[in-house]
């Protein structure tokens, strides 16, 4: 696909890049004002993510198509321990890390779809889509 | 990248440019702090209005700093939240909890301002009911001896009325 950007996440700059670039492509697609805000959110949180947990691995922002609707998809991929209770990772406030435990439950809150697969000592891939309204 | 911290009176004014990296975010948190000590300074300003995305992990920031400038006796004030950052904080249940936030840099300082004067004010008025406060705020506990009320004469007759975040200040400069 044309409209699609891939960007490593090794440090805290790149989360930075690949919200901005999550907002470009969002832009492009015709989202407003606070959908963007929603969109560049969710990618920050993703990616942080992986950082924290991870240390590596990639987020992949593309234009996706269902049926007649159309919208922006992100893909969070990276090859860390992964995760062994998806549904523990899912609630709300909490955290391995000394993090808040916002960070997947919230991400899935702002956006329309969210998928998560992990594989304990593989990695984790979080699939997740905004439809244009 | 380095956040300029401006003086302004009493207060500190931290204008965050651009996202903040981990270690900016460090940078930060000990500059305001060692300049709260060196100014003292009673209230410190954050301005985000830069910043286009405060997620999780910004908040945790926030928040860490503004609690760690309260152990040190300042009062911390967040200016800029832009509406549609305000909108996704509420959407992710962020919240900050003992930061005041303010549209903008008048109305931060206005709030500062008023803060200061209620805070005395209510130390005039009232001598038990800010104890808790002021023993909170830092000062020694081995020194139960002393009242908020005199802890504020003492300010006064240093010739500058303090808030009840200073006013442990004041007890150290008598010691």
């Amino acid at each position: 696909m044309a409209d699609e950007s891939r960007i490593n996440i090794r440090n805290p700059a790149e989360i930075v890049t690949a919200r901005q670039q999550g907002r470009i492509l969002a832009v492009q697609l015709g989202f407003d004002g606070s959908e963007l805000t929603v969109i560049a959110t969710a990618i920050s949180e993703i990616a942080r993510n992986i950082l924290e947990h991870a240390k590596d691995g990639e987020v992949v922002i593309s234009r996706c198509n269902h049926r007649k609707r159309y919208g922006i998809c992100v893909v969070a991929r990276d090859f860390g321990p992964g995760i062994a209770d998806i549904d523990q990772a899912m609630q709300y406030g909490y955290s391995t890390h000394k993090g808040l435990g916002i960070g997947l439950p919230g991400t899935k809150l702002l956006m329309d779809e969210f998928h998560i697969m992990s594989v304990v000592g593989q990695g984790t891939t979080v699939t997740m889509k905004k439809w244009r309204h | 990248m380095q956040v300029p911290i401006l003086k302004q009176g009493n207060y500190l004014i931290a204008s965050v440019q651009s996202a903040l990296s981990d270690d900016d975010l460090r940078l930060l948190r000990d500059d305001l702090s060692d300049r709260v000590g060196r100014f003292r300074s009673t209230g410190v300003i954050i301005d985000v209005t830069a910043l286009d995305v405060i997620d999780s992990f910004a908040t945790r920031t926030l928040q860490s700093v503004a609690q760690m400038l309260k152990l040190r006796g300042a009062y911390t004030v967040i200016v800029g939240i832009r509406p549609d950052v305000a909108f996704v904080m509420v959407q992710l249940g962020l919240t900050l909890a003992d930061v005041g936030a303010a549209l903008d840099l008048e109305e931060a300082l206005e709030h500062l301002n008023n803060r200061r004067r209620r805070n005395l004010y209510e130390h005039r008025a009232k001598d038990t009911g800010e104890a808790g406060r002021l023993g909170r705020a830092g000062s020694s506990p081995n020194r139960p001896g002393l009242s908020p009320s005199r802890a504020n004469r003492r300010a006064d007759r240093e010739g500058q009325p303090r808030s009840g975040h200073a006013s442990p200040r004041s007890m150290e400069h008598g010691r």
